[in-house]
């Protein structure tokens, strides 16, 4: 029963390593045909400079640092049931690191440079910071699993757990700080973006690992412990509330500063497609209709669990879209008491429109993270192994 | 050293040359009462200048893109490209306040901040003031990441969006780096005024003055001294080279 | 950056060594580059020093104009473009017989200058460079 346990059928495994290459490629295909004919060809331009490949690979990056959360919960707060799932979060962490910056190196102007990234560093760019944080969480969340996987390290795994613990949350507050420090555009320029993105990432990262366990567990024909199901379900309904009391936080904060309003009031009600992804997409499919799936106490079974976890992370991508695109879009208030116009998009809306080379290198760094994952998932034993006794009882599997 | 003597008669040669451009400058005659004098070859910029520009608003005229004009043709930035990704390293800014109806309209360019929020935030360093206050980016170590164009309160960077082959030799730019106005400095180094000053200057309008505005005798420290002027987004503490008179 | 100068160097360095060998035995497989030298003997250094640290050169002073706006130096791209530039198209690229390129085909070293920087030379196709346009454009970089 345990090689069942462990192994996802053969077949399927190339089929799922040859469908993800397959994409990454496609992906790949597209930084070429970007590259060559340069950002023109995107619908990226001077006002929106960051399009669809930074929503992609925040997201990733984000729920990256956010899914090593399981692994801290067992670790450093010492719970049997998450530590079961320690190196597979482990894992998880690192295969969407790894599908976020390949998106953020390839979006760059000049990726052939990417290694000036690592040579010249500029200590105030929280840029430069990142490109120690990302390279550093490889390595720590790699020696983490390292401790867990191999009996002999087992008595550094506390100590890598802890350490992988603080980096990603500074991580994170790395990640959040992106936006948080940039004073010109109206959207930004908050203390509140890195708390909320912790929070967001503990929703996102939790989001992702249901999922993928649930399949684990799905193709392996096993049935998570009830209690085990129940007890995760309802701390990610507790994260997904946490993300969006902080995202209400942060747009009631705008709301009270008065040259804010107008900027709100795109965000929220007249923008077009803003409001529609930020209601729509992140209020109610990403954040209501999952908690009620996983609250309700008639669902919160395994399909509702797999049903959630994908409106929520449908749920991030629309709410970062809002944020990022929305948030370039609106024009910089640069003389304020004036209505402004001009031939570079003073005082106007920014166009943006997503081409389709963008959303391939998307895809492709989802599909990396898939990949990898996949064959980490089939090499090492990352199917989370619990010890049934300490349960209420084993008779629930199977 | 064979080419000592040589590359001094060169040097010597490059001074004269500096200061006959100088001359040639003040023919058109133009409010151009100060001509910074050109820098000896192989010296660096001095930290004793802060290169600097005063704006006098109620000069310059709506409908008037001399400046722009003289600017993209300077620095070769003429394009096919659609208007939200063509690059802009000067603008007209048309401008209404919103509670009195009282209608201006001004050039705006990068304001070479004294503290450039997209240095700041430049992962390579990329970005950076040089000593005499002008910000440009070192294209040989930009990496393209927008950072600074997301950073920048006065949208005053561009994107490098295409293959570029037509470029001005003093101005060189290619795809896949962010730009912006650079002062132009490869004249301002050759004692010459920026394009936009000139341009403006052979309109009649001579509403932007052009000059160093540590020297306590230049005419545009005079100005600043005597007349009421602004710094766009004063809250940010910037503290731009680029003053404005009259907003 | 560093790495790609790095690397350059000890290609070129190789290349080098390998043509020395080459040049004086008998021809290889590999055409040999065809380097035609418009303005001869005009060059800042000997032809040897040129060819193994022109990189080098063109690097520090690119650092210190760009960064302190030390201008008018001996070493200038605009002046190495200016005289060597093809006669019959004006600039250093184009096809293999253009200087620039033909070393850097030859050795598959990529070139990266002319990402930015203009290949053609100011004046016009098919003229010398003057020694007092050199010198102008030397003060102008």
């Amino acid at each position: 029963m345990r090689d069942t346990f462990q192994r996802i059928e053969e077949r399927s495994f190339y089929a799922l390593v040859v469908f993800g290459l397959l994409l990454v490629m496609v992906g790949l295909g597209a930084v070429y045909y970007m590259e060559e004919h340069g950002h023109a060809v995107t619908g990226m331009n001077n006002q929106v400079v960051w399009g669809m490949p930074h929503v992609f690979a925040i997201f990733l990056i984000t729920a990256a640092s956010g899914v090593l959360n399981v692994a801290s919960i067992g670790s450093v707060f010492g719970k049997p049931v998450y530590k079961a799932r320690a190196p597979l979060s482990g894992l998880l962490s690192l295969t969407m690191l790894a599908g976020g910056l390949m998106v953020l190196m390839l979006d760059l102007g000049r990726p052939d440079r990417v290694i000036i990234a690592a040579t010249h560093y500029n200590l105030t760019s929280v840029f430069a910071w990142n490109a120690i944080l990302y390279p550093g969480l490889f390595g720590i969340v790699g020696v983490y699993i390292w401790t867990m996987m191999d009996h002999s390290m087992k008595a550094y795994s506390k100590i890598a757990g802890f350490s992988a613990f603080i980096w990603r949350f500074i991580l994170t507050t790395g990640t959040g700080s992106i936006f948080g420090f940039l004073v010109a555009r109206q959207a930004y320029q908050s203390a509140v973006l890195a708390p909320m993105f912790i929070v967001m990432s503990f929703a996102w990262g939790l989001a992702v690992f249901l999922l993928v366990q649930s399949s684990m567990y799905l193709w392996n024909g096993v049935a998570l412990p009830p209690p085990i199901q129940r007890r995760m379900t309802r701390l990610l309904g507790i994260f997904i509330a946490g993300a969006l009391y902080f995202v209400l936080v942060y747009h009631m904060t705008n709301l009270y500063f008065s040259r804010q309003e107008a900027f709100e009031h795109f965000i929220l009600l007249d923008g077009g497609i803003f409001p529609i992804l930020f209601w729509g997409g992140f209020v109610l499919l990403g954040s209501i209709l999952p908690l009620a799936l996983l609250l309700h106490p008639e669902l919160g079974g395994r399909r509702a669990t797999i049903l959630a976890s994908l409106l929520v992370i449908f749920g991030a991508l629309c709410h970062l879209y809002v944020f990022i695109i929305g948030g370039e879009v609106y024009p910089l208030d640069i003389f304020p008491g004036f209505s402004a116009a001009s031939t570079f998009g003073d005082g106007v809306v920014g166009q943006y429109a997503p081409s389709l080379p963008e959303f391939l290198l998307g895809i492709g760094g989802l599909a990396l993270a898939f990949v990898a994952t996949v064959i980490g998932v089939r090499i090492l034993r990352f199917m989370p192994q619990d010890d049934f006794t300490i349960l209420t009882g084993g008779k629930n599997v199977h | 050293m064979s080419d000592k003597t040589p590359n001094q008669s060169r040097r010597a040669f490059v001074a004269t040359a500096g200061a006959a451009a100088a001359g040639v400058m003040i023919a058109p005659g133009v409010h151009l009462i100060e001509v910074a004098s050109a820098r000896p070859a192989g010296e660096a910029a001095s930290r004793t200048v802060r290169w600097g520009m005063l704006v006098d608003v109620t000069k310059c005229q709506e409908g008037c893109t001399a400046c722009v004009s003289a600017c993209n043709k300077e620095n070769a930035l003429e394009t096919a490209l659609p208007q939200n990704q063509a690059p802009q390293w000067i603008r007209k800014v048309d401008l209404k306040d919103k509670s009195t109806g009282r209608a201006l309209s001004l050039p705006m360019m990068c304001q070479h901040c004294e503290k450039p929020p997209c240095v700041d935030v430049c992962p390579t360093g990329a970005s950076f003031k040089r000593a005499d206050g002008i910000v440009l980016v070192d294209r040989h170590i930009c990496i393209g990441c927008r950072y600074c164009m997301m950073a920048c309160p006065y949208k005053a960077r561009s994107f490098v969006h295409e293959t570029l082959e037509n470029q001005n030799p003093e101005v060189p730019r290619g795809k896949g780096c962010v730009e912006a106005c650079t002062m132009c400095v490869h004249r301002v180094d050759k004692g010459q005024q920026p394009a936009c000053v000139q341009a403006c200057g052979a309109e009649g309008h001579a509403a932007i003055l052009f000059g160093d505005l540590n020297d306590g005798a230049s005419e545009i420290a005079k100005r600043i001294r005597s007349v009421a002027t602004s710094q766009v987004r004063a809250d940010l503490q910037l503290n731009p080279g680029v003053r404005y008179q009259g907003i | 950056m560093r790495i790609r100068t790095l690397f350059g160097t000890v290609l070129l360095g190789a290349v080098a060594l390998f043509a020395s060998a080459a040049w004086s035995g008998e021809g290889s497989g590999i055409p040999k580059p065809d380097i035609v030298i418009s303005n001869p003997g005009k060059c800042v250094a000997d032809v040897d020093t040129m060819r193994r640290t022109h990189m080098d050169m063109l690097k520090h002073q690119r650092d210190l104009t760009m960064r302190q706006g030390i201008r008018g130096a001996k070493v200038s791209l605009n002046a190495c473009i200016d005289c060597h530039a093809s006669k019959s198209n004006g600039s250093v690229l184009g096809s293999d017989q253009n200087f620039c390129q033909t070393c850097h085909a030859y050795a598959a070293v990529k070139l990266d200058c002319f990402e930015c920087h203009q290949a053609k030379a100011s004046h016009p196709i098919g003229a010398a460079a003057p020694a007092e346009a050199v010198a102008s454009k030397e003060g102008a970089r």
